[in-house]
């Protein structure tokens, strides 16, 4: 099967600091991939290049939905990209705060529904029924993600660990092949990190849509992942499975400094 | 412990009070005896006044930020009363009923002024959908309305066409302009939009009043047609009568639409729009179509009460679209709170109906004002009635797991 993702040297120089230098990524249909590496690596710069918010300098990024055609996607749309097919989180949440967790998650759904001002006006019975089919969607995304009995309460209100798992509902709704989620178990506890680790592993089994995240947390990392890349000053500088990672001296010396084993 | 610093704090509120109205409330000098008066008592008056109000201005703010505003647990009162139709209808019944005899228990010129109130409702509304749900601080809004009333001005001089052919002309235009507006500023926000809007309000109003050939200039135009009424003229009382019930109307359909517009996906996405831009682009809406919708369908609104507007005065003039005018239709939204249809009638309801019948206070109109727009901002910036999101209601059937709930609301 081909990949969902492959991004070829992919460069991101802001003015003189190359915030991104010469990496590759793939990522494999119903795979969880995570990217880490120390504070200013350049990873969350890599998830701004894949969702158009910033134009690469150089290099490819090429998507392709299961079963669609490969399209490069270099400094496409913020927009198009989520109606591609491609969502993520943000590492410092980026939820609508007024708006309650329910319309939150239906704000998901505007790129996959049609009605326009005229339906706004008109409440046309195909209106009347996109809506609810955008409502019963949002609702079970949200009962998949165990948010239900907050539906009505304001984003901005919700714990912390709710609202990054508000986002991930979010960012469900725009019903994605590829989930991008930036640091998602970050200021979570343990309990909830756990919950968040099934949740995740359960989007990949049920929804069939592949994961690639950025996360310090190595137990986590080490647990779930499927292969894991290792940014390191904006290069690449390891990439394997868990247990390979684990053992690359590279990595151990790079990311954890000299006398340090990763403990999962 | 708590209360003695407070009390600290409003002392030395006050002495500093003391000390800065000084020499013009303490100390009058004479020119024509030379001699000095001191006024202690003024001093005494200004030092109590300053201590009372900064320790009440202390304890509103403890209590304020004490309070949490959690949607479920604190709903407000008028959503409350919106939901129970034993109470809200009554109170429909009510208004209904004084809104239709209001003509009849009213002089001419109460009604004439309750008129120019619904245009600023419906004014309130139109911006609203710019400013409370898109977010976007437009200062130029008075430019469409200018739009909508010289549309009309000039047409119906030139060619002597009637009211209800140019609405629907009045209206276009005006959202013609909304978007050439939008295009320039799509990529800005925040006080930069605020500037560029000030400056489109100002440019249409600066060629209004220089571009003499077209617009006649400052003098404006005269001896508009009020509106017919099926082809009946109608003599003046009649006239004003006839236009209090055509703008309840048209505040009636403004009403209607904005709340479907509101809770509509469109709706939406201009409130995610105003609530965080990257996100809302990053959940794939289109931030240009979107803002582009809301600068049109805002300007919509502000192009029809223009016609209303020259059809009701007959006469216009750039003078009645100042920089003023969109500061007030501004102040209606924010005062009402952004995003509150009830919020934003009740407002202009105040701001424009009270001046009228305070003239006893004209001369301290706009200190009133500033005064209640500074406390409003500090003591509830959300507004008169805070726009509350929609509330739906779910019940879980475990037995079907693909129909878990039934939506009722
Ligand atoms: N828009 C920008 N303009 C200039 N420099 C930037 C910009 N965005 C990121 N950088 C820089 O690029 C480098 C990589 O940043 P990035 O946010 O991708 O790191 P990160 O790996 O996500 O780190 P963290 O773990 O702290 O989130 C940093 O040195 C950062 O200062
Ligand atoms: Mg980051």
């Amino acid at each position: 099967m081909t990949n969902l993702l492959e991004i070829h040297s992919l460069t991101m120089m802001f003015g003189g600091l190359k915030a991104v230098d010469d990496i590759d990524i793939y990522v494999a249909p119903k795979e969880i991939a995570a990217l880490i590496g120390p504070n200013g690596a350049g990873k969350t710069t890599v998830f701004n290049c894949i969702t158009g918010i910033y134009n690469p300098t150089e290099g490819d990024i090429f998507v392709c939905r299961p079963g669609g055609v490969k399209k490069r996607i270099n400094g496409i749309k913020i927009n198009k990209a989520t109606e591609l097919g491609i969502a993520r989180t943000f590492q410092n949440t980026r939820l609508f705060p007024n708006m309650t967790v329910l319309e939150n998650v239906m704000i998901g759904r505007h790129c996959r529904t049609r009605a326009g001002v005229l339906g706004a006006f008109l409440r046309d019975s195909s209106t009347l029924r996109e809506e609810q089919q955008i409502i019963d969607f949002s609702y079970d995304i949200l009962v998949h993600v165990g948010l239900a009995d907050q539906v009505n309460e304001l984003a901005k209100n919700l714990p912390y660990g709710d609202q990054r798992r508000l986002e991930i509902a979010r960012a469900m709704a725009t019903e994605p092949f590829l989930l991008l989620l930036d640091e998602p178990a970050a200021g979570m506890n343990p309990r909830e990190t756990d919950e968040l680790r099934e949740l995740i592993d359960r989007i990949r089994n049920d929804k069939a849509i592949s994961v690639l995240m950025i996360e310090h947390d190595m137990k986590m990392v080490m647990g779930i992942s499927d292969r894991i890349f290792v940014l390191d000053y904006g290069k690449k500088i390891a990439e394997g499975t868990p247990e390979e990672i684990r053992e690359n001296p590279v990595v151990i010396k790079a990311y954890l400094g000299e006398d340090f084993t990763i403990d999962a | 412990m708590n209360i003695f610093s407070e009390l600290k704090k409003s002392l030395i509120v006050a002495l500093w009070f003391v000390f800065l109205t000084f020499p013009i409330m303490v100390i009058r000098v004479n020119t024509i005896e030379k001699i000095i008066e001191w006024r202690w008592r003024n001093m005494l008056i200004i030092a109590i006044g300053s201590f009372l109000v900064s320790l009440l201005w202390r304890y509103l703010l403890t209590r304020k930020q004490t309070q949490t505003d959690s949607q479920l647990e604190k709903r407000p009162l008028s959503q409350l009363i919106f939901e129970e139709p034993k109470v809200y209808k009554p109170i429909l019944v009510l208004i209904g009923l004084f809104v239709v005899i209001f003509p009849f228990i009213f002089s001419s010129y109460q009604i004439n002024i309750m008129t120019t109130a619904l245009m600023y409702v419906m004014l309130g509304l139109g911006l609203n959908i710019v400013v409370g749900l898109a977010g976007l601080l437009d200062l130029g809004y008075v430019a469409f309305y200018a739009v909508g009333a010289y549309t009309y001005a000039l047409i119906n001089h030139h060619f002597g066409l009637g009211f209800w052919t140019i609405l629907p002309v009045g209206a276009l235009l005006a959202a013609f302009f909304g978007i050439l507006l939008g295009f320039p500023v799509l990529r800005l926000r925040g006080d930069y939009l605020a500037i560029v809007t000030l400056g489109f309000g100002e440019i249409i109003r600066l060629i209004l009043e220089n571009w003499n050939e077209f617009s006649f200039g400052p003098s404006g135009i005269a001896h508009i047609s009020r509106p017919g009424f099926m082809g009946i003229n109608l003599n003046l009382n009649e006239s004003i009568i006839y236009l209090y019930y055509l703008m309840i109307f048209f505040c009636l359909i403004t009403i209607f639409v904005i709340n479907r517009l509101q809770n509509s996906r469109i709706g939406r996405a201009w409130i995610a729009l105003r609530e965080d831009e990257v996100a809302c682009q990053a959940m794939g809406i289109d931030k240009t179509k979107t803002k582009l919708t809301a600068f049109a369908l805002g300007a919509t609104w502000a192009g029809m009460v223009g016609v209303i507007f020259a059809a009701k005065t007959t006469f216009v003039n750039p003078a009645s679209f100042t920089f003023l005018e969109s500061a007030m239709i501004l102040s209606i939204v924010v005062l009402g709170g952004m995003g509150s249809i009830v919020g934003v009638f009740i407002a202009a309801m105040i701001l424009i109906l009270t001046p009228e019948y305070l003239r006893a206070f004209s001369n301290y109109r706009m200190l009133l004002f500033g005064a209640v727009m500074v406390l409003m901002m500090v003591f509830r910036p959300q507004g008169i009635v805070p726009n509350v999101r929609r509330f739906y209601r779910f019940r879980r059937v475990t037995s079907n797991p693909g129909n878990l709930y039934d939506k009722s609301s």
